[in-house]
């Protein structure tokens, strides 16, 4: 069925699909969130321990989905795999860094003889759940404002900075979307403890950090958002595939796939309603609305970023290096093959969701983690 | 284009990529097998019932946990490596290689991290059943992870399944079923899982002889042995089966390597085999360090041609025939292939140059001729030899690869035998008065982790200079980026991989040290 489609048509397919899963890792970073919270909510080392167990549950996901989101992305736009990864080499290194401390923290934390200390892997979560937030928004900043590289004849990505990405951080805009992730995600670990440990003192702080970080983060998002529907974008000619800039891109490409726009506002107003309602109802399910936002929101953000004639990653140093979501693509053929792998996606939720489910059928309390053989 | 690539950068990276790649092979034979082992011996809990059994299984999968943390930890560099080191190569070829990598992710990687949350935490949760097929799946789900990822390495060794496309100045696939069951990557599968196996029961076998050495938990150590002898002893003889169809099959795709490998200079007809050999270090050709003869050497006539061609008979070529060419044989010289390897980037450079002058007409026949038949199979399939200059670079590190074959060889033989002994001692119930023995079995585990990392060595080292066995040089495959940068990284993960190991083997002697939990938990199971 796939082969009969056109193109450009697996290429929006694979956008979709690829956006989709950078979507559910910012959703699935409110464990990172989480992770920067366990002092702040955790005042004691059985709370601390709590904390760490609840989103020891989960850290597997959100770092499957990375890598997942990684191959996903090699598949289908291999150029943007090669020209990002290979140019922007500091920021990825980084990211992967802090990914590689965060993945042996669970499991050593509180194993006795575990060479570091507990103290050293907590330090790491908490690093985990800083930087990894806050690079990867910046480096996701990087679709709106364009990165330093070039291509050359054949295809070879070319840096034109020493900086090798890390010079992100000089455009404001793009921090600010770092630092909307870095709150987003605390907001949501908030949300996830308020949901799913039973323990009063915990709830009360995390309803307190809850308000506490979603006015930064709302600050944040808020001026990400509004800059971005000011500011010039990349603009692709279908015809020649020439790339220009024109201002107002981002808002037309809102005004023109109105579709995109409602789910973008949907999206914006579960977030709110997942943080409001659990602040003045004391709902105890907001992270379902807030998180369910945070995937329509981000998932739009990138179909704008990618949709209609506009390049995804532009190039700041070359215009006409930028990439778009069809020239740097994978054949017909391949794109095909892994459309049919797609259709396995369904049933991977199925069973995460089915698993999940089994999982949190009780809330985790201290006595739980006392008494299994297996806590973190 | 090349010439302006520092051969250091190329180094670098390669040692970047050898040592996070290493450091990852310490772990996952281990997660590949003993997850099996675990859920062998869950399976027998259900069965019996038998408390015993439930705490044998906890125990093992307790350390399961810590060698697999420690295992995600590092194949996340790995993936992002081939982006951010080998953005030419993942640029070249991501059409095709992408694929396998995607699919892992998808198919394999959720399956092992979702069900693990239910092996660990879901005693109590989910029934006694449900929890064992968590087990399976678990089981299933890593070595699904070893296959997609080794589908992908294959293809590195073999190219199959895919056209090259001048438009974009790469390769694209054409069938991806080609990929998935060329010999290559069937074989190169089911050794390595196979190999997994092996460690793991040799690790199983190792711990549960310090337990009896030390006079405590012999039940649970025995039947942890009866278990582990048993899997490892099928496993080692599979694992010879499929190293041995290896060979054969690296012998008609990778000569060079194979050479290598046998330390096979000068071919011949009814080749020998050496057995055994250590290799001289007095130089035979100056201009050559890798050209070495051997001091001394035990050789088995005949038996080479026969495992590389079946044939008694058949003539296996050496690495002076593959470099200087053989005539009489059919060989093509490495000159005569450097100079169709030009041919085939001269023909993309002018379809290139049409296509800019926006000459479509010259441009379109250039790409059918190199679309023809007769260009892919004569010059195409040459293509990256134009970018070698010196012949010589075509051969491998031989010592290196020797060694390793023969000592990975070496002691799979070994291993069967020791396998053997286990099961013997173990089921006649004599195993507390082979105290020898069982210091032998706690020594076997290192040399378990050294056969697995000598395959790699083999397997990586003896296709140089190759990122993609006659398409693609090393040096054409990486990123262009400052050598420092790379030496940063690469002393940064060799500093946090140490720290990261070093906490490991502590964590898991600790736990071996405290042994199985006695005391069995509350709960409905
Ligand atoms: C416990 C580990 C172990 C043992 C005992 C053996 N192997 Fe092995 N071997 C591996 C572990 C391994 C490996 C780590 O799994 C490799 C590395 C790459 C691969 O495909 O598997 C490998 C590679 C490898 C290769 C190179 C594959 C390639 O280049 O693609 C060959 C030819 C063999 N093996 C052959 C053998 C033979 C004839 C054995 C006979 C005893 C043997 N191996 C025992
Ligand atoms: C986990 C087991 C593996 C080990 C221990 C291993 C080992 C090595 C070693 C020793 C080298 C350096 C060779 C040299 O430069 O002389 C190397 C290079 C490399 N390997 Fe592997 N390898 C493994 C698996 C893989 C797999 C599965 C792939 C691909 C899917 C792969 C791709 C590469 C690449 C791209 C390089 C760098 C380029 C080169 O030097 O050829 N490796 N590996
Ligand atoms: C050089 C290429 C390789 C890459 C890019 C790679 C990538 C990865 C990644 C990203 C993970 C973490 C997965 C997670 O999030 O759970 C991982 C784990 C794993 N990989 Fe690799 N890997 C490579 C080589 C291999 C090889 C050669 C095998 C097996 C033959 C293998 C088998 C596994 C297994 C079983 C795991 C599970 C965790 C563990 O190691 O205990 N990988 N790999």
């Amino acid at each position: 069925m796939f082969e009969n489609l056109s193109h450009l048509a697996l290429q929006q397919y694979w956008w979709v699909i690829v956006s989709l899963l950078g979507a559910l890792f910012v959703f699935l970073t409110f464990v990172q969130g989480g992770q920067t919270l366990i002092y702040t909510i955790g005042k004691n080392d059985t709370e601390r321990s709590l904390l760490v167990n609840t989103l020891g549950r989960k850290w597997e996901f959100t770092f499957t989905t990375l890598v997942t989101f990684g191959g996903a992305f090699f598949a289908s736009f291999p150029l943007f795999y090669a020209t990002s990864f290979g140019g922007a080499y500091w920021v990825w290194m980084a990211i992967l860094f802090f990914f590689i401390i965060q993945a042996v923290s669970y499991e050593y934390r509180k194993k006795p003889a575990n060479f570091l200390g507990a103290k050293t892997y907590e330090v790491f979560l908490i690093l985990n759940g800083a930087f990894a937030t806050i690079l990867v928004g910046t480096a996701v900043g990087t679709f709106f404002n364009g990165a330093m590289f070039s291509l050359n004849e054949m295809n070879n990505v070319q840096w034109e900075t020493p900086f090798r990405g890390l010079e992100a951080v000089l455009t404001f805009h793009n921090v600010a979307l770092g630092l909307a992730v870095f709150f987003l995600a605390r907001v949501l670990g908030a949300l996830y403890f308020i949901n799913s440990v039973d323990d009063a003192n915990i709830y009360e702080r995390s309803k307190k950090q809850l308000l506490y970080n979603a006015i930064p983060f709302l600050v944040f998002f808020l001026y990400f958002l509004i800059a971005l529907l000011l500011k010039d974008g990349f603009a692709v000619d279908p015809a020649t595939g020439t790339v220009s800039m024109e201002s107002f891109k981002y808002l037309h490409n809102l005004l023109a796939m109105p579709l995109v726009t409602i789910i973008l506002l949907v999206g914006v107003v579960g977030v709110l309603w997942g943080i409001g309602a659990t602040l003045l109802k004391g709902s105890e399910s907001g992270i379902w609305f807030a998180g369910g936002g945070t995937v329509l929101v981000v998932w739009m953000l990138l179909l704008v970023a990618g949709f209609n004639n506009t390049a995804f990653y532009p190039s700041i140093a070359d215009l006409q290096s930028s990439l778009t979501i069809q020239n740097a693509s994978s054949s017909h053929f391949t794109l095909t093959a892994m459309s049919y792998v797609s259709l396995f996606v369904p049933f991977v939720l199925a069973y995460i969701w089915w698993v999940w489910k089994a999982m949190n059928s009780k809330k985790i309390d201290a006595e739980e983690i006392g008494e299994d053989s297996h806590s973190y | 284009m090349l010439e302006a690539i520092d051969v250091s950068l190329v180094n670098w990276s390669r040692a970047q990529f050898a040592l996070t790649a290493m450091y990852h092979w310490i772990f996952v034979p281990l997660t590949l097998g003993i997850s099996f082992i675990v859920a062998f011996m869950e399976t027998i809990y259900v069965k019996t019932g038998n408390p015993e059994w439930k705490k044998i299984t906890k125990f093992w999968m307790t350390l399961f946990g810590i060698n697999f943390a420690i295992g995600v930890a590092t194949g996340i560099i790995l993936e992002f490596e081939f982006g951010t080191n080998w953005s030419n190569y993942s640029w070249f070829v991501g059409d095709i290689f992408g694929a396998p990598l995607a699919i892992e992710g998808i198919l394999a990687f959720f399956m092992e991290s979702t069900f693990i949350a239910i092996m660990f935490f879901g005693w109590k949760k989910v029934s006694k059943k449900v929890h064992l097929a968590a087990t399976w799946l678990t089981a299933i789900g890593a070595n699904l992870s070893a296959l997609w990822i080794l589908v992908a390495n294959a293809w590195m060794q073999s190219p199959v399944g895919m056209q090259f496309n001048p438009e974009t100045a790469r390769n694209e696939m054409v069938s991806f079923w080609e990929v998935l069951f060329s010999p290559m990557a069937v074989e190169k599968f089911l050794h390595t899982t196979s190999s997994g196996f092996v460690l793991a029961a040799i690790f199983v076998i190792g711990i549960s002889a310090w337990f009896i050495l030390k006079k405590r938990e012999i039940v649970f150590a025995r039947k942890s042995i009866a278990v582990a002898a048993v899997f490892g002893f099928l496993s080692s003889i599979y694992v010879i089966f499929t190293g041995d169809s290896s060979a054969r099959t690296i012998a008609t795709h990778q000569p060079m390597k194979f050479a290598a490998f046998e330390g096979l200079y000068n071919g011949s007809e009814r080749a020998g085999l050496i057995a055994l050999g250590i290799m001289s270090t007095t130089d035979t050709d100056e201009s050559n360090q890798n050209l070495m003869d051997f001091n001394m050497k035990l050789e088995i006539p005949n038996i080479l041609s026969y495992m590389a061609y079946m044939d008694w008979n058949a003539f296996v070529p050496g690495i002076n025939d593959l470099i200087d060419g053989n005539e009489k044989y059919g060989i093509m010289s490495a000159h005569e292939k450097i100079e169709r390897g030009k041919t085939a980037i001269l023909k993309l450079k002018e379809f290139k140059e049409a296509k800019e002058a926006g000459n479509t007409e010259l441009a379109e026949s250039i790409k059918a001729e190199f679309q023809t038949k007769d260009f892919q199979e004569n010059y195409f399939k040459y293509f990256g030899y134009g970018y070698i200059t010196d012949p010589h670079v075509l051969i491998p590190s031989v010592p290196l690869s020797f060694y390793s074959f023969h000592i990975m060889v070496f002691l799979g033989m070994y291993f069967i035998l020791f396998f053997f002994l286990s099961f013997l001692f173990v089921i006649r119930g004599k195993l507390e008065k082979h105290r020898k023995f069982l210091k032998l079995a706690i020594w076997t585990i290192p040399l378990a982790y050294i056969a697995s990392q000598c395959g790699w060595i083999v397997a990586e080292v003896g296709r140089q200079p190759w990122v993609i066995q006659d398409l693609m040089p090393t040096m054409a495959a990486v990123t262009k980026i400052s050598t420092s940068a790379v030496q940063v990284t690469f002393w940064l993960f060799a500093a946090i991989f140490t720290v990261l190991l070093i906490a490991e083997v502590k964590i898991m002697m600790r736990q071996i040290k405290i042994g199985p939990k006695v005391k069995e938990e509350g709960g409905h199971n």
